[in-house]
């Protein structure tokens, strides 16, 4: 219990004030300390990613035993596995067989999934300007506004171009704003329930 | 250069020329400012100024033409320790002498304290102030109203549907590592979503793109099929880490959702450009959808292609209201209370920017309002 619970709560409780001290202190001993701990996350997030493979790696295997998509997963697997020796015995100059399939595999695939935004993009705009009432008319006429300001029109229109400037600057960036601070706001308050133990959920509950 | 220093000291106040040297409040050291008033005869001439250090050592920090009769220059990367002087010459274009001064010495000090912190740190305690007389109040028992929020009433009708048709949840947390709050939020919804799916005997995938949010995933999961009574119910295999590569992330996540047919998504956290891509892929595969995001540029595409989404601060609120602690939902009072001080605040500071004899004021005090 001591280990699972208390411990956790009084190590966050902390490193919870001195992560929020660290934001008032610009003496550069309070600047090396917070350097010192984000050093300590990066020790941590490499111990977890020995853990975060092993779970890839025991997924994979199980869902072969099981015989649920079997092609996939193995392709998954030896990619994995395979990547990893030709790292360990080519290495990854710029030269190096792993870098020429990162680049010619890996970087297109990126690639791919990001040029199937373009699509989704105008599926989305599609069904958000559907003028079905008043509040999807404004934003309808709002977006063709925008569209037109910004697009070559707005180069020979400059009323336009001011105009979509304004909606984008003014109300636009009014609303973000609102946002935001509604988001610091709930920061704040996440960060000081977990700091004082009353939100415990993020240990199991 | 001792000497010369002694000398210029001696010599008293130089009506053409003079140079302040001041240590640059609130900072983390090594920085000076220098002010250099020059009478107007000296404008179109050459100006040297030169640091010189109390061990002797010296370095030209500026050499230029003479074009105002206020000049501002900051001096860094200096030692905390040492005293400086700023020696300024000037001379005419052909090199002939003009004047000369030197600065006070000044010690470049490091601050403990940034003092244009000082009205944030205030507002901080005092915003910690009203969460905590909330949570008080809730403690005694007293009711606080909320304002009820669409998505997290559904999302008790989102875990029974998938539940009814006898299909898989997927609950992504987004692409940020634990140290930022909206992860944590996130692994909070979980917790809470999952002790509901273990009392519905309903199979839950939690595919991670952080190897450290997994690990604390994990234990989220666990630790909640436990408190739930139903630790049998818990398989490691569909919590799982999946990959660190953003788009990489959106295909493998999609992939889930088709092949395993989920019946509910949920996209909490921090999301970048893939969420359309997940959002869209859900909604095609006719799964019933919340989304809870802080990033702004996200929001406008889950608000589409999602059936709920919790906007900013609500993702935040979510684990309070899900949870039905009063201490806990006694926050998100303490935030909306919070909100109406700052709104007014920002109203009273819009007032007084248009009015011409406050407007020099509002100036003023804006480096203390942002802290910077």
């Amino acid at each position: 219990m001591f280990f699972s619970r208390t411990l956790p709560m009084i190590l966050v409780f902390v490193m919870g004030v001195i992560g929020a001290s660290l934001y008032f202190i610009p003496h550069p001993s309070a600047q090396a300390l917070e350097n010192t701990l984000s050093q300590w996350s990066i020790a941590i997030g490499s111990f977890a990613i020995f853990l975060a493979i092993t779970s890839l790696i025991r997924r994979y295997i199980t869902n072969i035993k099981r015989g649920k998509e079997v092609v996939y997963n193995l392709v998954a697997l030896i990619s994995l596995f395979g990547m990893a020796l030709l790292g360990l015995i080519n290495g990854t100059g710029p030269d190096s067989v792993f870098q020429k399939i990162f680049i010619n595999v890996q970087v297109p695939l990126d690639a791919t999934m990001f040029s199937l935004l373009g699509f989704y993009v105008t599926s989305a705009a599609y069904r958000a300007f559907r003028a079905r009432n008043v509040e999807a008319t404004l934003l309808l006429l709002t977006a063709i506004l925008v569209i037109l300001g910004i697009s070559t029109i707005g180069d020979s229109q400059t009323w336009l171009r001011d105009l979509q400037e304004w909606i984008m600057n003014v109300p636009n960036l009014a609303q973000k704003r609102g946002i935001t601070i509604g988001v610091g706001l709930g920061m704040i308050a996440t960060s000081v329930k977990i700091i004082l133990g009353i939100e415990r959920n993020w240990m199991g509950g | 250069m001792v000497k010369l220093v002694l000398l210029l000291l001696l010599t008293g106040a130089n009506s053409k020329l003079s140079v302040k040297a001041r240590d640059v409040p609130d900072d983390g050291g090594g920085r000076t400012q220098i002010i250099v008033k020059l009478d107007n005869s000296l404008i179109g001439d050459i100006m040297r100024i030169t640091r010189i250090e109390d061990n002797g050592v010296k370095k030209d920090i500026y050499v230029g033409e003479v074009k105002d009769t206020v000049i501002r220059l900051g001096d860094r990367e200096l030692s905390d320790t040492m005293p400086v002087r700023y020696y300024v010459l000037v001379n005419t274009k052909t090199g002939k002498f003009v004047t000369q001064t030197v600065s006070n010495s000044v010690i470049p000090k490091a601050s403990l304290f940034n003092k244009k912190k000082l009205f944030l740190l205030l507002l901080a305690i005092f915003y910690i102030a009203i969460l905590l007389s909330y949570m008080s109040k809730a403690q005694k028992g007293q009711e606080l109203y909320l304002r009820p929020i669409a998505g997290l009433a559904e999302v008790d009708n989102a875990i029974g549907r998938a539940t009814e048709m006898g299909r898989p949840i997927l609950y992504s947390t987004g692409l940020l590592g634990v140290t930022d709050v909206s992860t944590i939020a996130a692994l909070n919804i979980l917790a809470y979503i999952t002790k509901k799916v273990a009392a519905y005997e309903t199979r839950i995938i939690v595919p991670v793109y952080d190897p450290i949010v997994y690990t604390v995933a994990r234990e989220v999961v666990k630790d909640a099929y436990t408190a739930a009574g139903r630790p049998d119910l818990f398989k490691s295999e569909d919590v799982f880490f999946l990959t660190q590569r953003q788009f990489a992330y959106a295909a493998g996540v999609s992939g889930i959702m088709v092949r395993e047919k989920t019946a509910t998504n949920f996209f909490m956290g921090y999301f970048f450009a893939e969420s359309l891509i997940l959002a869209e892929t859900g909604a095609a595969t006719g799964a019933i959808q919340i989304a809870g995001t802080d990033a702004i540029s996200q929001l406008p595409f889950f608000v589409t292609a999602c059936d709920y989404t919790l906007m900013g601060e609500e993702l935040y609120a979510a684990g309070a209201y899900l949870a039905k602690d009063p201490r806990l939902t006694a926050t998100i009072k303490g935030q909306d209370v919070m909100k109406a001080v700052l709104v007014g605040f920002l109203l009273l500071l819009t007032i007084a920017a248009f009015v011409p004899s406050l407007s020099a004021k509002v100036d003023a005090i804006k480096p203390y309002v942002v802290g910077k």
